[in-house]
């Protein structure tokens, strides 16, 4: 790949790639809207905006997913049509999806050369790989079954795979989204090295700090319209922030821990066993959330999430019925209705398909679990008009943008319904709510309202327990700090105590390691 | 990228919904009108030999009804299942076992009835089916054995159990070996509700689990249960249903809707316990509670045209000669169009070769 960036200034190159007035309509809604975008040869371009404000819609007809119903695109200053995704890999366009697509049971060679169009003997390709990856510093072994590989290299194999191509134009959508602070950073690196040979990156992420960090433009849309461009770097994330939405950001302030309480929730000895051989078994799990505080569990996804999730919501029964404490009263073996009894509510990390049930309306999403500490049910009747009632309230009292307690659950945003979700297990007046990533896919303001909810419900006294991926959000939110790796937790630390750095060094297993504030133990992760 | 593609039509429309079992029936007339041509009938006069001729007498909307009130009672409970994705195939093995219990009791008490026999037969009718449906229940919570092998199955270890009996058992000391019980003392049948006509008190049960399915359905904490669990099953989990409880009651409910049918065959139209008494109640009410979409009001109506299917195939048999089977092919061509339709209505078809660029 000759570095055309060193030797040229940028202006005497036509650019990369140039977008004109694209339109893309949906039935019933307007998902791009006369979008231009320019990006030059060698840049790190961001791009910017809510959920739903059109980016997936723009990136999918750069890569050829989708087509635009008007509009002109010009690659390297000649007009074009992607047909396809293999059309777009001839032009020299790449892109690392959100989702990874590997097989878990065949090698990184041979994950690879399925997703090449000329992928040449296995051999031959190895010794490529090999080469890609040691000159952009991705260390990764071909003959590695996938199974192994942690996410992060995961991802590696999905970058690698779009580097064998010589790709012009990369596009990365959320790469940073399952990584620990220590892994974005390596990405970072090799993305700069990319850039500084010519090829351009269109970076999406709703990391606003990290797009300070590693983008020279930002395009910003706002409901499917180019609303802005600018340096990044020249802004703060608030500043962006208030960009996307078109309206002043509220970041909720948290208040200075009073006394803790008593223990609302006590976990001793939680050990679990799965027959799943894909399942990660928790190890010897302690912990405790006392009434008034949040405590935030830190983890890279599939770390044992899920699995605490479901020993703490009773969704998995325990044999142990003393390892799960809730109110001084032992709850290992009871489900998730006599948990919710004893005071607890939850919110599920998957919102759609189990915190909500999608055909459903509101008011009957609000009677899901509802039912358990209002009095929705009465002589095995349903009380539809109080279930009605209480759609109505979680709606006006959360702020939820919906066509009133008739909407079904799946034609809300993916904040919105969020936000009534929270609603309906706060409004519960719960002694303890367990949340798994509450603001995950979920815009700037949503995502602060969710955030105050949360800390108010812990100032009125009760529990919260947040278990999240995002480490700032875990800041903002948490007294104190555990993070879960290959199923163990770590002892807390009071937030003001620790920084992202050595959160981020046990989100990487460094456990009972001393701290180096430098991060370079990362590379033997 | 295949000539013929289904492309999602984003949301289906309710009044479709509601308009593909019409659409469904004049698509089968229409086959119907087609097939009698190519067999060298007139077509329609067969049609009306098979749809009209047989409800223009009273005798003849009384066999309607007569018909319709097993499938009714076998339908309700299967929809009542359905919806929470308990695929109870076994109806037909349920109704036998109602009738071999029902049946039972009123060979067993025979010259010594009372008002308190048909009660008992209908409470004994209800548990043998029950019972029948509790095998596949318990097999699939312990074993997690699929219900709709184990349901079917059962079928015909119940038909091949109601053979021993009415040729050991239950036959008839009188009856010169013939394979049949007794006929029935008139405690132990059913009182007409209509008279020229077979309609039995059968009916009324068969309206009562309309309204009683509506009910659980639409208004009770375990119908909304039976929902979650049917649309989202980890939904139904978060929430804290038990899972295992709604396969136990549907199962249950189901199988004692059915052994309530089968002793109403035996103690209305029939009369006795004999070797066939069900021409397929059991199957054809799966077509029933699909025709009418799992509600209770839809397969009322449902099980009045599946009904007429049945009494219209013996009419144009006796009428025209036609074959046995043309019952079987109007039933089969139903459903075939109704889940045809269904699939259009999510799906819009799409012919030729995806352009390149849109």
């Amino acid at each position: 790949m000759p570095s055309h960036a060193e030797t040229f200034p940028p202006v005497a190159l036509p650019p990369r790639l140039e977008l004109r007035g694209i339109t893309k309509r949906f039935p019933g809604c307007l998902a791009n809207d006369h979008v231009d975008l320019v990006l030059q040869p060698g840049e790190i371009h961001a791009l910017l905006g809510e959920n739903g404000a059109g980016k997936s819609t723009l990136v999918k007809m750069i890569y050829g997913v989708l087509h635009p119903d008007s509009g002109t695109m010009l690659w390297q200053g000649a007009e074009t049509t992607v047909p396809d995704p293999a059309g777009a890999r001839r032009l020299g366009i790449g892109m690392v999806f959100q989702h990874f697509s590997l097989f878990d049971t065949l090698t990184v060679t041979e994950n690879i050369a399925l997703g090449l169009d000329n992928a040449g003997p296995m051999d031959q390709l190895a010794g490529r790989i090999r080469e890609v990856s040691e000159r952009y510093g991705l260390a990764l072994d071909p003959g590695r079954h996938v199974f192994h590989l942690s996410v992060g290299e995961r991802q590696r194999v999905e970058i690698v795979r779009c580097l064998l191509q010589d790709p012009k134009l990369l596009i990365m959508d959320e790469p940073t989204s399952v990584l620990t602070p220590q892994e974005a950073a390596k990405l970072f690196e090799t993305l700069r090295v990319l850039a500084a040979e010519g090829c351009t990156i269109l970076y999406i992420s709703h990391k606003l700090e990290e797009i300070r960090a590693l983008c020279s433009r930002a395009t910003v849309l706002r409901a499917g319209k180019v609303v802005g461009a600018t340096d990044p770097r020249q802004e703060t994330a608030r500043s962006l922030a208030e960009m996307m939405m078109g309206a002043e950001l509220s970041t909720p302030e948290r208040p200075p821990q009073g006394a803790a309480g008593a223990a609302r929730l006590t976990v001793r000895h939680l050990s679990t066993t799965s027959d799943n051989p894909f399942a990660t078994n928790l190890k010897d799990v302690n912990f405790e959330v006392r009434a008034g505080e949040i405590l935030g569990i830190a983890g890279v996804a599939g770390n044992g999430q899920a699995e605490l999730m479901a020993a703490l919501s009773g969704e998995a029964l325990l044999a142990d019925t003393g390892a799960v404490v809730i109110e001084g009263r032992s709850a290992g073996h009871l489900g998730p209705r006599a948990r919710r009894a004893l005071g607890l509510a939850f919110v599920p990390e998957e919102r759609l398909g189990r915190g909500a049930v999608p055909e459903l309306s509101l008011s009957e999403n609000a009677l899901l679990s509802g039912y358990a500490r209002k009095p929705l049910v009465r002589g095995g009747m349903v009380h539809f008009a109080r279930a009605r009632a209480y759609a109505e309230t979680i709606i006006r009292g959360f702020n939820v943008v919906a066509h009133g307690h008739r909407a079904e659950a799946r034609s809300l945003s993916g904040g919105n319904l969020q936000k009534f979700i929270i609603g309906r297990e706060i409004l519960q007046k719960p002694k303890l709510l367990v949340v798994g990533q509450p603001t995950w896919g979920v815009d700037a303001g949503a995502a602060a309202a969710i955030h105050k909810a949360l800390i108010d419900l812990a100032r009125s006294g009760a529990a919260v327990l947040v278990i999240s991926q995002d480490l700032d959000e875990l800041f903002v939110l948490s007294d104190r700090i555990s993070v879960l790796f290959h199923g163990r937790l770590s002892d807390s630390r009071p937030t003001h105590e620790t920084t992202v750095e050595r959160i981020g060094l046990l989100m990487g297993g460094l456990f009972g390691t001393p701290p180096d504030e430098d991060g370079e133990i990362t590379r033997a992760v | 990228m295949s000539f013929i593609r289904l492309e999602p039509r984003g949301q289906a429309s309710k009044t479709m919904v509601y308009a593909t079992p019409l659409l469904a029936v004049a698509l089968t007339l229409l086959s119907g009108f087609i097939l009698f041509l190519a067999m060298g009938f007139d077509p329609l006069k067969a049609l009306y030999s098979f749809f009209v001729a047989p409800v223009t007498s009273v005798r003849g909307l009384g066999e309607l009804v007569v018909k319709a009130t097993p499938l009714v009672l076998c339908a309700v409970g299967l929809a009542i299942g359905f919806r929470a994705n308990v695929w109870n195939i076994g109806a037909e093995g349920q109704l036998t076992l109602g009738a071999i219990t029902g049946g039972g009791l009123a060979l067993a008490f025979y010259g010594e009835g009372g008002w308190w026999l048909l009660p008992l037969m209908v409470i004994g009718g209800a548990i043998g089916g029950a019972v029948w449906a509790a095998v596949p229940a318990y097999l699939r919570l312990r074993f997690n054995a699929s219900e709709i092998l184990t349901s079917l199955m059962l079928n015909y270890v119940a038909l091949l159990l109601l053979n021993y009996l009415v040729h050991g058992p239950y036959r008839d000391p009188d009856g010169f070996a013939f394979p049949e019980s007794r006929l029935f003392e008139a405690d132990a049948v059913l009182p007409i509700l209509w008279s020229g006509t077979r309609v039995h008190l059968g009916a009324l049960f068969a309206l009562a689990a309309v309204a009683g399915g509506w009910l659980l359905i639409a208004r009770t904490f375990i119908g909304f249960q039976i929902k979650v669990i049917g649309l989202t099953p980890a939904a139904a989990g978060y929430a804290g249903f038990d899972q295992k409880r709604i396969v136990w009651l549907t199962l249950l409910l189901s199988g004692a809707l059915a052994g309530i049918a089968g002793m109403g065959e035996i103690a209305g139209p029939i009369g006795q316990v004999t070797a066939s008494i069900s021409p397929g109640y059991g199957y054809t009410a799966i077509i029933v509670a699909f025709l009418g979409r799992l509600h209770p009001v839809g397969i009322l109506l449902a099980a009045l045209l599946m009904a007429l299917s049945f009494i219209g195939g013996e009419a144009a048999q006796i009428a025209m000669g036609l074959p046995k089977a043309i019952t079987g092919v109007f039933q089969g061509m139903l459903l075939f169009f109704l889940l045809a339709s269904d699939v259009l209505i999510r799906y819009r078809v799409r012919f030729g070769v995806r352009r390149a660029a849109a």
